[in-house]
């Protein structure tokens, strides 16, 4: 057995050991920490399986936001999880089914195929993106891209109803008690300028290599997201108009790409010479409406009155 | 062939970093022992870790890559450490459990 096998072996068993950890925990705390360790191993392993786009997106949303999101979830949960848990013996047993069924789907699967690589690489040059991740997302299956961003939409706005009536519009987040010119402050300011050249370089690269939207936009929340914990500038008002079109104009600019496609063909298709100028103006936009969808997703509901 | 026992040497060098910050980390009484444990041999074993990578990079951009990534780590790194260290200290003297 060579050396990357029982690398994989290891990797394989260890993510299974620490996503039953999360699972079984009786603290949520060290659920949810188990849960970060998991994203990263996980992370390991899109590498391992060549798909560097998938390991990104897992390390920045998976491992990343989520994470924060979690951590940021538990003040407002019951200490304990419901363990020791109990069998539901039905539960148990059709679990067990399906899963069986996919083992069984899994192993007899004919030969390993491609899948759709030659597919999509035939048509590659016509895309308008050499990246075949990118030329999959936002052309050729755009539909669950838009689905996606929509998704992240319909979150936000659920994250904004829950705040309180007389908080309605106002600002997000806990107010931050920073000591001027300390750490914190100073790494605020250190860190924001190489942040934002990361993010634009990820979706500018995003064509031709491994990175995109999704990825930079992660870059970018965090960099905002720093800024507010360093009190160099302060969250929105959840009510700010700019605001909410800064949020939107990613889904909106793709419909609009997309019914642009209607009057030459299908919704969301493109023509092969505007296809490469569509693909990085709808990149762009969704990179700066993911990215502040996220931020505004961890701040969460509005605290203090408007 | 030497860049390929350089780079076993200092991955060694790393790993035994990384391992004494984790024992540290659990066998240390309070928090801010288990901080310098962790932050402060972390560092070190990372830093390791980056040469051994860059003992194997193709070309010289790389190698300045690897470096970044390092200094972003360790800046982050001590950030955290020092807000993580303040925290536990506010949260001894108010006598208040800190979460």
């Amino acid at each position: 057995m060579n050396v990357s096998a029982a690398f994989d072996i290891v990797l394989c068993l260890l993510v299974l050991a620490v996503a039953g950890g999360a699972v079984l925990a009786r603290d949520l705390f060290a659920g949810v920490a188990l849960y970060i360790v998991f994203g990263l191993l996980l992370t390991v392993g899109w590498v391992r399986l060549e798909a560097v786009d998938v390991a990104l997106v897992e390390a920045a949303i998976g491992a990343g936001l989520t994470s924060v999101i979690l951590l940021g979830a538990l003040p407002h949960s019951p200490a304990q999880s419901s363990f020791p848990l109990k069998i539901r013996p039905l539960a148990l047993v059709s679990c067990l089914a399906v899963g069986a069924g996919l083992c069984w789907i899994v192993i007899g699967l004919a030969e390993p195929t491609s899948g759709l690589r030659p597919a999509v690489e035939a048509q590659l040059a016509h895309s308008g993106a050499s990246n075949a991740v990118t030329a999959v997302l936002l052309n050729f299956r755009g539909y669950d891209t838009l689905l996606e961003v929509a998704v992240l939409l319909l979150a936000l706005v659920g994250v904004w109803s829950s705040s309180r009536d007389d908080r309605w519009g106002g600002r997000p987040g806990p107010r931050q008690h920073v000591r001027p010119g300390g750490v914190l402050a100073n790494f605020g300011r250190l860190i924001p300028p190489f942040g934002i050249v990361i993010g634009i370089y990820l979706v500018w690269v995003g064509t031709t290599a491994p990175g995109g939207a999704f990825q930079a936009a992660t870059v970018l929340a965090a960099v905002w997201l720093l800024a507010m914990m360093a009190a160099i500038t302060d969250p929105p008002r959840l009510a700010s108009g700019a605001l909410r079109w800064l949020v939107a104009a990613g889904p909106l600019l793709f419909i609009l790409a997309g019914l642009f496609g209607l009057m030459e063909g299908a919704f969301l298709t493109y023509q092969p010479g505007t296809a490469k100028m569509m693909i990085v103006t709808v990149e762009l936009a969704l990179t700066v409406s993911i990215a502040a969808t996220l931020a505004l997703l961890v701040l969460g509901p509005a605290r203090h009155g408007s | 062939m030497i860049a390929d026992v350089a780079s076993c040497l200092t991955v060694s060098f790393g790993l035994f970093f990384f391992l004494a910050g984790t024992v540290g980390l659990l066998r240390f009484p309070d928090v801010h022992s288990r901080l310098h444990a962790l932050t402060k041999a972390d560092n070190l074993g990372l830093g390791f870790i980056v040469i051994a990578a860059a003992f194997q990079a193709a070309d010289v951009w790389t190698v300045f890559k690897l470096l970044a990534v390092w200094l972003f780590t360790v800046a982050a790194a001590a950030t955290a450490a020092q807000l993580v260290a303040r925290a536990a200290l506010s949260a001894c003297q108010t006598e208040e459990p800190n979460r």
